[in-house]
């Protein structure tokens, strides 16, 4: 709330002056409130010890991160460009692939990237959408400005946690919530279900959310997307291909189903197609996806322009596609298939953050100015056997945001992520999942490891 | 309705059900403690042979006191059927089917199972009132149905709901009433004594009839009890209208409303039962023997559970 002079930050004022008006006591007891909140309503995720599973609430900050609507502005134009041109790039690498021809992206990335589905080549998916639905994650610099660390363009998950941290900070500060007239966040399910259903040439498309169950650990944000949508939600087990048409078992019989929002992997799709140990997938639901039978959002393939290498290119497919710059930047980038970059990497390690390409969760990665030398020294070894694999990025100070610890209020590391839903126009939801590292200095926000999150307040202007 | 959503739904509201009459079972001997007169021993077996897991029981444990079989009845999480473990199953089939059933289902169930469950972790149990316990599980199953109702559109669902409900308590009142055959009494003569009343109407207050039926017959007696408790038409746990119920239900489900439809299989047999109940008399099950004719609708009961299985959750299809 505080910059480093000790001004309060103007965004923040009327939030903190209603916080310190109240006594320790009632924060702490406001914070207990959220917190059995989100245990009675089991919003919870599963974590797995040996043959265990443990159900955790994610923790949750009852301090909003209030980002300025200026700021807000220049977020959602650079997310709708970003996400305008990887779309256009999709479209281009499974088809013409113009973008390799014209030497602006080396080939070999692309071939070598385990994203890439050659069973996609020649897909023309409804609409010409790829990316239905993409959570990409920013993070605010130390200049102000923010940067995108990642697109998410897979099954992004989290915006079921951006809607009931909503709800709970309506409860726990109404006041000052009133009178920033917060922009509104609750109607992404309808928003989503209005995308889908653009999707389909259907007018009253059947609609259905594909989980691998119950035990996947953002099942409880699969329940409940479909439950606030109002569409069934459908294991594998649940649905056949029948006729040239996926259909689901009900108790009154088969019915065809017109559009997926999958929430499964790619390669497990469809044992036929994909990876053929798959039990979650559907036998035969590609063949009916490419005869355009059924809608499947996000498109299969997407993973390509997920990949971290290809990512370090997202700023020139932008010039490439829409003859624009980037209007929010990529965090500077190493690809150690590049010799020079490489080198790089290797002299400095120490001050980068090294990350396989294809990994997520916080997994996989080395911060350089916290390892030992042993770990370095092990890195290194791992990227020159295989340099494909890795790149590595400055490390950034991620901004903190006052986080409630205990009874006092310390600066604590924000990351964000905001969903954005690609239909007839392109939403950038208002706000959208900061997740936060609870531990002090911490610079890990995965709710694997120890990360929290807050609600995320995107005042009207 | 998914195939595998009717009947997760479905088992949510049996073991809802079965957890609530094992609470009102618990009743039974709960309510005979308070009333026995002094010199009198507790019997706890006949509660344990009445579930039918008399098996399951004998492998863990050696006598039938209270402590044991309390703990078997309420707390046992290697008893399929205890309290705690109906209330997990409930909420395990609920959570995945949480967007087929209303939010405040879903959030009085889990704090209905938190419950149940932090007295089973607190050790509280020697310092917390018994009875009162057994009364808070029927009190919270009363408000999830009275919820369900209210929140639930009384569509397919909802029918699964009652449909699973009423085969349960059909079962369980059965089962209830057969506790009166296991429960000894120490001779003859004792056949409409003080203590043969006491325990009749130990077992129509768990089931909660005593004021309903004492409307109804001026003296407590067995063809009397029976009469009420297998084919009372009105009172909402008799087998009769537990059968009619689902019955009706069960025709709903099965497109029933629409002409040129033929009886499905467990239509058949639902249908079957509930005439054949609706004719008998209470003398007569009596002359023939009660315990037999209850284990008689016991097993058309699970005959009925394995047609609605295979006619609506486990759909073949020609592949």
């Amino acid at each position: 709330m505080v910059d480093e002079l000790g001004h309060v930050r103007p965004h923040y004022s009327d939030f903190k002056a209603r916080f310190e008006s109240l006594p320790p006591t009632e924060i702490v007891r406001r914070k207990h409130s959220a917190d059995r909140s989100l245990m009675s309503s089991g919003i919870t995720f599963n974590v797995y010890k040996g043959d265990s599973r443990e159900e955790h609430i994610f923790p949750f900050d009852i301090i909003p991160r209030i980002i300025p609507p200026s700021d807000w502005g220049v977020i959602e134009k650079g997310l709708q460009q970003r996400i305008h041109a990887i779309n256009l790039f999709l479209d281009d690498i499974y088809n013409d692939q113009k973008i390799l021809k014209d030497k602006i992206i080396p080939r070999e990335l692309i071939e070598s990237s385990p994203g890439f589905l050659k069973q996609c080549m020649g897909l023309h998916p409804p609409k010409d959408v790829w990316i239905h639905i993409t959570g990409t994650d920013l993070i605010r610099h130390s200049d102000g400005k923010y940067y995108v660390l990642e697109d998410n363009l897979r099954c992004p998950s989290g915006v079921s946690y951006v809607l009931t941290n909503r709800e709970i900070m309506k409860r726990t500060f109404p006041e000052v919530f009133e009178k920033l007239s917060v922009r509104l966040v609750s109607d992404y399910p309808l928003r989503l279900r209005s995308m889908l259903r653009e999707m389909s040439d259907e007018d009253w498309p059947n609609i259905a959310v594909l989980t691998p169950g119950i035990f996947n650990s953002a099942y409880f944000e699969h329940s409940f997307l479909a439950q606030q949508m109002g569409v069934e939600l459908v294991e594998g087990r649940d649905l056949i291909v029948l006729d040239g048409r996926v259909k689901m078992k009900t108790t009154r019989g088969l019915r065809n189903v017109d559009v997926i929002y999958r929430r499964i992997d790619d390669n497990f799709l469809d044992p036929k197609a994909f990876r053929e140990d798959s039990m979650l997938g559907v036998p035969g639901l590609f063949e009916v996806y490419k005869k355009g039978k059924v809608v499947l959002a996000n498109a299969p393939g997407t993973g390509v322009a997920d990949d971290k290498i290809i990512y370090a290119y997202v700023p020139q497919m932008i010039r490439y596609y829409l003859g624009e710059d980037s209007i929010l930047e990529n965090v500077k980038t190493y690809v150690c298939e590049d010799k020079k970059d490489l080198q790089y990497v290797l002299d400095n390690m120490a001050q980068l953050v090294v990350k396989e390409a294809n990994n997520a969760g916080g997994y996989g990665m080395l911060i350089g100015s916290t390892a030992s030398q042993a770990e370095i020294e092990d890195f290194k070894n791992r990227v020159q056997s295989n340099p494909r694999n890795y790149l590595a990025q400055p490390i950034i100070s991620l901004s903190r945001v006052p986080t409630l610890t205990g009874e006092n209020v310390e600066g604590r590391h924000v990351d964000l992520r905001p969903f954005i839903l690609y239909g007839k126009d392109i939403y950038v939801m208002p706000g959208g999942l900061t997740r936060v590292a609870l531990k002090k200095g911490s610079l890990v926000v995965n709710s694997s490891q120890g990360g929290g999150s807050k609600d995320t307040w995107v005042p009207g202007d | 309705m998914l195939s595998r959503v009717g009947e997760a739904i479905f088992w949510m509201s049996r073991y809802i059900e079965r957890a609530e009459n094992y609470a009102r079972i618990m009743g039974v001997n709960l309510n005979l403690t308070l009333d026995l007169p002094p010199g009198l021993t507790q019997q706890w077996e006949p509660i344990i042979r009445i579930t039918g897991d008399e098996e399951d029981y004998e492998k863990r444990y050696t006598d039938f006191n209270r402590d044991n079989v309390v703990k078997f009845m309420t707390f046992d999480p290697e008893n399929p059927n205890s309290i705690l473990s109906c209330l997990q199953a409930a909420r395990e089939n609920a959570r995945s089917v949480r967007e087929n059933i209303s939010t405040e289902m879903w959030e009085h169930l889990n704090e209905f199972y938190l419950h149940v469950k932090e007295i089973y972790l607190s050790n509280q149990w020697p310092f917390i009132d018994h009875i009162e316990f057994y009364n808070s599980i029927r009190k919270n199953a009363h408000t999830f149905a009275g919820i369900t109702s209210n929140t639930l559109s009384h569509s397919d669902g909802y029918r699964f709901v009652v449909l699973g409900r009423y085969l349960e308590r059909a079962d369980k009142t059965t089962r209830i009433l057969d506790v009166k055959y296991f429960l000894l009494l120490p001779g003859l003569n004792y056949i409409g004594s003080q203590l043969d009343l006491l325990q009749w109407g130990a077992l129509l207050k768990s089931v909660s009839a005593l004021e309903m039926y004492n409307k109804k017959y001026m003296t407590i007696n067995n063809v009397n009890i029976v009469e009420f408790l297998l084919l009372d038409r009105d009172f909402p746990r008799t087998v009769f209208f537990c059968l009619n119920r689902a019955n009706r239900e069960l025709g709903k489900v099965s497109g029933a409303d629409q002409t040129g439809m033929t009886m499905n299989l467990p239509q058949k047999l639902l249908g079957r039962l509930e005439s054949e109940i609706s004719y008998r008399d209470s003398q007569e099950i009596i002359n023939n023997g009660l315990h037999e004719y209850l284990d008689h609708i016991q097993t058309r009961l699970n005959e009925i559970g394995v047609a609605l299985h295979d006619t609506f959750f486990d759909l073949r299809t020609n592949q």
